[in-house]
C-alpha cells in the first residue's frame, strides 16, 4: 500500500479530511504546487515571443511538459495538444472535425455510460447533419453491451475508457479493433479523464484516432487538458481558434496557419498549467503507474466489501475491483444523496451527489442522483473505514427514533 | 449537523400536503438539474385565496421538508401575500441556515408554488 499523504499539504492544514472526490478533481501534490509558483515567481515571461533568457527559459519548460506528456501515454510530441480540459478537446473535435466529416445518414456511436461532454457534442452533431445516433447498452453489472448490428456504418466512434460513475473499464482496445473491421474508416475519440490518471495508457496500442484528457484528475493545475490525435487527421483539420501564435503568415488577403500542435493552440496558453502538468507526471512516474493502478485496486476492493456490508446500501457497476478505476456510485433506499453528502461532510468526508454529469445513464438505472466516492494514490483503508462509519451515522439520523 | 434537526427529517418523513388534488385549480411542476430534485404542485384557488394545496415529486430531506412546511404556511393566504413571499421566509419555516448549493434545494418549492400561481387566469 502506498501512503504518501505526507506530500500533499491539504493534509497538513486539515489532518483529519478524507477526500473522496479524486474522479472530479484529485488534490495536488507539494511538487505540482512548487512548480506554479516557481513559473510565476522566476519565469513569468511569454512562451515563443520574447529572445530574452526568461521567455527562452518559459518556451523550454513548456515544450518539455509536452515531451513529458506525449511519452506519458506512448505518442509524438507534435500530436500533442494543450487545451483546458477533456471538455474542450471533445469539443474541439466537434467544431474542427466533425462538422466537417459527419454527413446526413451517417452512424455516430456511443454509449450510455458517457459523461455529458462526450454525449451531448455528438447528440447535437446528429441532430444538426440528419445523422443517426446509436448508443451502446449496460448490462446489469454496468458493462456495454457490444452488439454487432451496432458497428454497421459507423462513422465515428466515441467512447469514454473508464465511467466516472460505474468505473467500469471499457475493453476499448478490443472494441476498436471490432469497430475497424467492420468501417475501416470510422473515426474513434477516446474520453481519457477517468483512464490516463489511474492506468498505463499506450494511444498507439490502443489504436484509437482522437484520445483526451484533463491535467487536474491526475494531480495538475486545473484549466489544463490534452487532445492527442493522430497527425493525418489533426493536418487536415482547421483551426478552433483564430489567433495569435498559431500562423505562420498573414496578409490582409490570406492567413497561413501553423503546423501541428500550434494551428491548435491559439493565444498564450495556460503556461504554468502545462509545466505543472508536467511535473504532475513526473511524481506519478516516479511512483510507477502499475503500482498507482495496484494501490487502487487494494482500496476499491477493500471498499467494495466493506460497502457491501452497509444496510440498505446499493453499490452500481462491476462487481470486481480488477474490473473498475477507483470509483463507487451509490445509493442508499430512502435517503437523498444529498444528505448523505450533507452529513458525511458534517464529519469532515467529502464525496459528490447528484447526478455526475451522467444523466442518461442515471435515467437507465432508474434513480435521480447517487452518491459516489472515489479514491486516488493518496487514499488510504482508514478513509474507507471513516466512510462506512460515516455512511452508519447518515442511516442513524433518517432512522426514526 | 443541525441542519438535521427533527422538524426537517419529521416533515421529510411524514410530509403534509403530499399527494394530489383531482380538479386542482391550476398545476404545475418544476426540477432542479443538479440533484434531480422533481417537485409539483395542485393548487385549488377561491377568491384569491388557497383553498387547498397539494404536492408530489422527489427530492432529499431539504426540498420535501420544505415543500411539507411551505404547504402548510400558505393554505389559507391570499396569492398576493404569497408572491411577496422569499428566501427568507423559507429560511425562517426551516429554521436552519444553508450553504448556497443546499439553498436551491430548500427554494425549489417557492420557486415551484410561484410558478403555478402565475399561471392563474
Amino acid at each position: 500500500m502506498i501512503n504518501i499523504k505526507s506530500d500533499f499539504p491539504i493534509f497538513r492544514g486539515q489532518k483529519d479530511l478524507v477526500y473522496l472526490d479524486s474522479t472530479a478533481t484529485t488534490l495536488k501534490s507539494q511538487s505540482v504546487i512548487n512548480a506554479v509558483s516557481d513559473y510565476y515567481s522566476n519565469y513569468s515571461a511569454n512562451v515563443f515571443r520574447g529572445v530574452y533568457k526568461i521567455s527562452e527559459k518559459a518556451t523550454e519548460e513548456y515544450e518539455k511538459a509536452r515531451e513529458k506528456v506525449a511519452n506519458f501515454i506512448g505518442a509524438k510530441v507534435e500530436e500533442i495538444i494543450f487545451l483546458r480540459n477533456t471538455t474542450e478537446a471533445l469539443n474541439l473535435i466537434y467544431y474542427s472535425w466533425a462538422q466537417n466529416y459527419i454527413k446526413k445518414g451517417d452512424v455516430v456511436l456511443t454509449s450510455i455510460m458517457e459523461h455529458h461532454s462526450n454525449f451531448v457534442p455528438w447528440q447535437q452533431l446528429c441532430k444538426q447533419k440528419g445523422a443517426e445516433f446509436k448508443i451502446f447498452d449496460i448490462d446489469e453489472n454496468g458493462k456495454l453491451i457490444l452488439h454487432k448490428s451496432l458497428l454497421t456504418n459507423v462513422k465515428l466512434l466515441a467512447l469514454t475508457h473508464v465511467s466516472n460513475v460505474l468505473g467500469t473499464i471499457n475493453p476499448v482496445k478490443e472494441i476498436i479493433k471490432q469497430v475497424r473491421l467492420a468501417n475501416p474508416n470510422c473515426v474513434v475519440v477516446v474520453d481519457g479523464a477517468q483512464a490516463v490518471p489511474h492506468m498505463k495508457i499506450n494511444v498507439v496500442d490502443l489504436d484509437c484516432d482522437f484520445y483526451c484528457f484533463s491535467g487536474h484528475k491526475m494531480l495538475g493545475p486545473t484549466g489544463i487538458g490534452v487532445l492527442w490525435g493522430k497527425k493525418i487527421l489533426l493536418d487536415g483539420m482547421t483551426p478552433f481558434n483564430y489567433g495569435g501564435e498559431m500562423i505562420s503568415r498573414v496578409t490582409v488577403e490570406k492567413t497561413d496557419f501553423k503546423q501541428i500542435p500550434y494551428k491548435f493552440e491559439a493565444g498564450t496558453p495556460h503556461i504554468a498549467g502545462a509545466i505543472a502538468l508536467g511535473t504532475a507526471i513526473d511524481y506519478l512516474s516516479k511512483i510507477g503507474m502499475d503500482k498507482v493502478r495496484k494501490h487502487e485496486i487494494e482500496i476499491t476492493d477493500y471498499a467494495l466489501k466493506e460497502l457491501s456490508k452497509v444496510d440498505k446500501l446499493k453499490i452500481y457497476g462491476p462487481t470486481l475491483a480488477v474490473e473498475r478505476g477507483g470509483v463507487i456510485a451509490f445509493t442508499i433506499e430512502g435517503i437523498h444523496p444529498h444528505d448523505i453528502a450533507q452529513i458525511l461532510d458534517s464529519e469532515n468526508i467529502c464525496i459528490r451527489s447528484g447526478n455526475q454529469c451522467a444523466m442518461p445513464l442515471h435515467q437507465k438505472l432508474g434513480i435521480a442522483a447517487s452518491a459516489r466516492a472515489s479514491f486516488y494514490i493518496y487514499t488510504t483503508k482508514n478513509d474507507i473505514d471513516k466512510l462506512v462509519l460515516g455512511l452508519k451515522k447518515v442511516i442513524w439520523t433518517f432512522t426514526e427514533k | 449537523m443541525d441542519i438535521y434537526r427533527e422538524i426537517i427529517l419529521d416533515n421529510y418523513n411524514h410530509p403534509h400536503n403530499f399527494g394530489r388534488i383531482l380538479k386542482p385549480t391550476v398545476s404545475s411542476g418544476q426540477n432542479n438539474p443538479s440533484c434531480g430534485d422533481d417537485i409539483s404542485m395542485d393548487i385549488i384557488v377561491k377568491n384569491n385565496l388557497i383553498t387547498d394545496i397539494k404536492f408530489h415529486g422527489l427530492g432529499c430531506a431539504i426540498s420535501i421538508a420544505s415543500a411539507s412546511l411551505l404547504t402548510e404556511n400558505v393554505l389559507g393566504k391570499n396569492i398576493d401575500q404569497i408572491n411577496m413571499m422569499n428566501k427568507d421566509d423559507i429560511l425562517k419555516l426551516l429554521g436552519i441556515t444553508l450553504t448556497p448549493t443546499r439553498l436551491k434545494c430548500a427554494l425549489l418549492p417557492l420557486e415551484v408554488l410561484h410558478k403555478t400561481i402565475s399561471l392563474i387566469q
